[in-house]
């Protein structure tokens, strides 16, 4: 029976088709523009620490230093160098790890290539182990190396295969700025979509946010080492009152360190919460603080306070959607005025014994031959989509991709809006009545 | 003409024209906004930036050892002079649009101390001598830096310049000084720094937004240094259009090739300008093909309908026709139908528009969209569907009587 409903459709759409290529046409470019965008947005908002983002946490304490006048939002979204260190120091969390960026000129002296600006990670051994970050050759440095300053770093799987043709790198010397330091670890690629762990200053970016989605730094140093390396060229996020010279913003009253920290129990959380809250009402107590303000968020708490997800990628998921409504009434309207405009043929069919039930089968397997049809069109329409995606000039657009999971969703719309789009017509085809019609043939 | 007829046969046809009015109201609410956030886009892309945009190119030299800034700033400039073709070179901190951002703070009250609610945020532009040409800044009134001003600028270790003149764009005077005149006037950082307004230039945009309005973007001081400071990097080479790619690939050969230890990057300030919106830009158009997308499919789906109709009625018709109607009285019946089932589809519209206005205001820093809009976008759609009606109706028309004889 389904074969000859299938045939019927087929006819039926043939008969009429310049209307079903328009009713396909339609039902293609909804799905695809709902699903070009559903994808960007669930690559941009999905969790870049699946499994472990619960246990990461990222403290702040209100700096502004006493005697200040002004009203900076509290906390800031960095820790000045002394909080960040105190805090980094106590050792209070399973795992620490001090974050801070900054510019720096890298030479290979073994390879002949011109020298390069790139942004180094100052950051401390905790980071590697803390957030799995995947090493190809090589391991990260030693807590004891965060101390003695070493001249160590660990590059990306990037740097290494422009500087050394992705060969094993350990041992090789680099220049950063005028100071030689040892490759001890090579990453394997390494991609977090966001860059989560340098997510700040969302509020102020008016939705820009595009930026968080960047590669990951080319070249990470101890922190306390880099200090030293790259002085003068450390970036505040803001400061209270002007440092003494910028770029050295040790003991400055800027806020330009992070701290992100791993705490595996509930009870390890409360803790932390009281710890810095107590060392916020200390430092008040001495006559550094003005305010006692703190506040931790998890690492999922932190993106979504920074509104991760540009402004524009959401505007488009919005207007996709509303298209994809446009074109889903669309097709409704055309498939209802068809099916109705054939109610002569139905009423016949009915007065000879199609039951309701068969009338309403065979409508809906033409409109499902349309929502097929136009399925896979709306498939093909996502992939030249995040293709073109994938060729704009934005900083994530190397991680559009379509993932198992968009693929079985834009299935399931695909069926969806085609069961949406011939259900009503159907229903109201298979509820003609025959004496009627059949009185006005 | 009688409109009864019509709504009782459009009530006959509840669902399908339901559908076709949601389909409108759908479409009308998308239009109003869409069109508003393109001319959001459009009006960013075109802000005014007064400098010379299409001769001017960026030479940025990093890594330079510090110590030695004087003598190779002095070599660097001398070496773009002798490029010919080039018509002024000068230095500076950052360009516009560059998101190479130096902000600092003013206030215009001599007392306070820290940076407070009192202060301005504004760009800062460090220039050597030579910078007003070679940036081709517009004088609006009072006058460039002198000789002695420049010379008398250095940073030391601070952001700030030593030296008490400074050059600010109109925007910015007017944030400042509201309805006085800026020249003469002094700004203030701190109890340290203290600068007089020697002049006032049309408005220069800053190297990024920053957080601000559009009005803030070209909140911009420039301040005057000598050309001995590292922390300088962005040479700015100016020349005739014609010459200027020709001249950007001499600059960056040259300069590479006295320090090969620096690392030297070239883009003509039309390549910064146009990295700078590129994604405002491809939004922009990402928008324009939605609602040429959606007008195209709400038309067609108007026709297919429309046909539809036509078909269903031809007895109907024909009948009409048999017993007097013209076919203008065919015509305008379909085009009122059309007129019906669109007005209450854009006035459905225009309320879905202003609330989807008011959700993207709270939610995504969009502006309030100007109340014309809305029957700017009712119009259209108006248009629109008279538009898509008038193939189906123009058929109807042609219905010969016979047609009601033949099948009764």
């Amino acid at each position: 029976m389904f074969a000859y409903y299938l045939q019927l459709g087929l006819r039926s759409l043939r008969r009429n088709s310049v209307l079903t290529a328009l009713m396909v046409l339609a039902i293609a470019v909804g799905i695809g523009a709902a699903m070009t965008t559903l994808t960007v947005m669930h690559l941009l908002s999905g969790d870049p620490l699946p499994g472990r983002s619960a246990h990461i946490f990222y403290p702040q304490v209100d700096a502004t230093p006493a005697g200040y006048t002004g009203t900076p939002p509290h906390p800031m979204d960095m820790l000045d160098y002394r909080s960040a260190v105190d805090l980094w120091r106590a050792h209070h969390a399973d795992r620490q790890a001090l974050v801070a960026d900054s510019p720096v000129k890298l030479q290979a002296p073994e390879s002949k290539g011109p020298p390069r600006m790139l942004t180094m990670l100052s950051t401390t051994a905790g980071f590697f182990p803390m957030f799995k970050v995947p090493f190809q050759y090589g391991s990260a440095w030693t807590p004891a190396d965060d101390e003695g300053r070493a001249r160590v770093a660990v590059i990306s799987s990037y740097l290494n295969n422009r500087l050394f043709g992705g060969a094993d790198s350990v041992g090789h010397m680099l220049l950063l700025r005028n100071t030689a330091v040892r490759i001890v670890g090579v990453l394997a690629p390494w991609r977090p979509s966001p860059q989560f762990y340098d997510v700040r200053g969302g509020r102020y970016a008016q939705g820009n946010t595009a930026s968080f989605y960047s590669r990951t730094e080319d070249v990470f140093t101890p922190f306390f080492s880099s200090l030293q390396i790259n002085d003068g060229h450390f970036q505040q996020f803001s400061c209270w009152a002007m440092p003494k010279k910028p770029g050295h913003l040790v003991d400055s009253p800027c806020a330009w360190v992070g701290l992100w920290v791993q705490l595996d129990t509930p009870a390890k959380i409360h803790a932390y919460r009281r710890f810095i809250a107590n060392y916020a009402r200390h430092q008040k107590a001495l006559g550094r603080f003005a305010n006692t303000d703190t506040r931790m968020m998890s690492l999922m708490q932190w993106l979504a306070f920074n509104h991760v997800v540009p402004s524009n990628v959401k505007l488009q998921a919005w207007l996709a959607f509303a298209f994809l409504a446009i074109c889903l009434f669309n097709t409704v309207g055309l498939l209802l005025a068809k099916f109705l405009r054939r109610a002569g043929e139905i009423g016949v069919r009915r007065a000879l014994g199609a039951s309701r039930g068969a009338v309403f089968s065979q409508c809906l397997t033409e409109a499902g031959l349309i929502g097929l049809v136009g399925g896979l069109g709306g498939l093909l329409l996502t992939l030249l989509g995040l293709w073109i995606v994938r060729h704009q000039d934005t900083p994530y657009a190397d991680l559009v991709h379509l993932d198992l999971s968009m693929l079985v969703v834009t299935f399931v719309l695909a069926l969806l809006v085609s069961l949406l789009a011939g259900t009503l017509p159907a229903l109201r085809a298979s509820r003609i009545a025959p004496a009627l019609q059949l009185k006005t043939l | 003409m009688n409109i009864r007829p019509i709504f009782s046969s459009l009530r006959k046809h509840r669902i399908p024209t339901t559908l076709i009015v949601l389909e409108i109201a759908l479409a009308c609410a998308v239009l109003c906004n869409a069109v508003f956030m393109i001319g959001q886009r459009i009006g960013d892309i075109r802000l005014p930036n007064a400098i010379d945009q299409a001769g001017i190119s960026v030479v940025t030299v990093q890594g330079t050892d510090p110590d030695h800034a004087r003598d190779v700033i002095a070599r660097n400039l001398a070496t773009l002079r002798a490029i010919p073709g080039v018509q002024a070179v000068a230095l500076m901190n950052t360009v516009p649009l560059s998101q190479n951002g130096w902000n600092t703070g003013f206030t215009t009250d001599p007392a306070t101390k820290g940076f407070d609610d009192k202060y301005v945020n504004v760009a800062e532009y460090l220039i050597t001598s030579g910078g007003d040409k070679a940036l081709g800044l517009h004088l609006f009134r009072g006058r460039f830096f002198h000789a002695d001003e420049y010379a008398a600028g250095t940073l030391g270790t601070s952001f700030m310049p030593t030296g008490h003149a400074a050059v600010i764009t109109r925007s910015f005077a007017a944030r400042m000084w509201p309805g006085h005149s800026a020249l003469g006037k002094v700004l203030y950082m701190g109890d340290t720094y203290s600068y007089t307004v020697v002049g006032i230039v049309d408005n220069v945009l800053r190297p990024n937004r920053n957080g601000g309005d559009a009005r803030s973007f070209s909140h911009s001081v420039f301040l005057p240094v000598a050309p001995v400071e590292s922390a300088m990097n962005d040479y700015i080479v100016r020349s005739a259009p014609v010459d200027r790619d020709r001249v950007l690939r001499a600059s960056i050969d040259k300069l590479s090739k006295l320090e090969p230890a620096a690392v030297v990057k070239g883009r003509t300030f039309s390549d910064i300008r146009n990295a700078y919106f590129a994604d405002t830009r491809s939004m922009a158009w990402m928008l324009v093909l939605v609602c040429a997308v959606m007008i195209a499919v709400t038309a067609f789906g108007i026709v297919g309908l429309s046909s539809f109709w036509v078909g269903q009625r031809r007895r109907q018709i024909g009948i009409r026709r048999a017993v007097g109607a013209t076919r203008g009285h065919i015509l305008r019946y379909f085009q009122t139908e059309n007129f019906l089932i669109s007005s209450l589809g854009v006035a459905l519209g225009m309320i879905l528009a202003y609330g989807a206005n008011l959700y993207l205001m709270q939610h995504y820093e969009m502006a309030r969209m100007p109340w014309y809009f809305l029957p700017i976008g009712a119009l259209t759609l108006w248009l629109i569907g008279q538009f898509s009606v008038l193939g189906p109706a123009l058929r109807a028309s042609n219905v010969p009587p016979v047609v009601a004889t033949r099948s009764v």
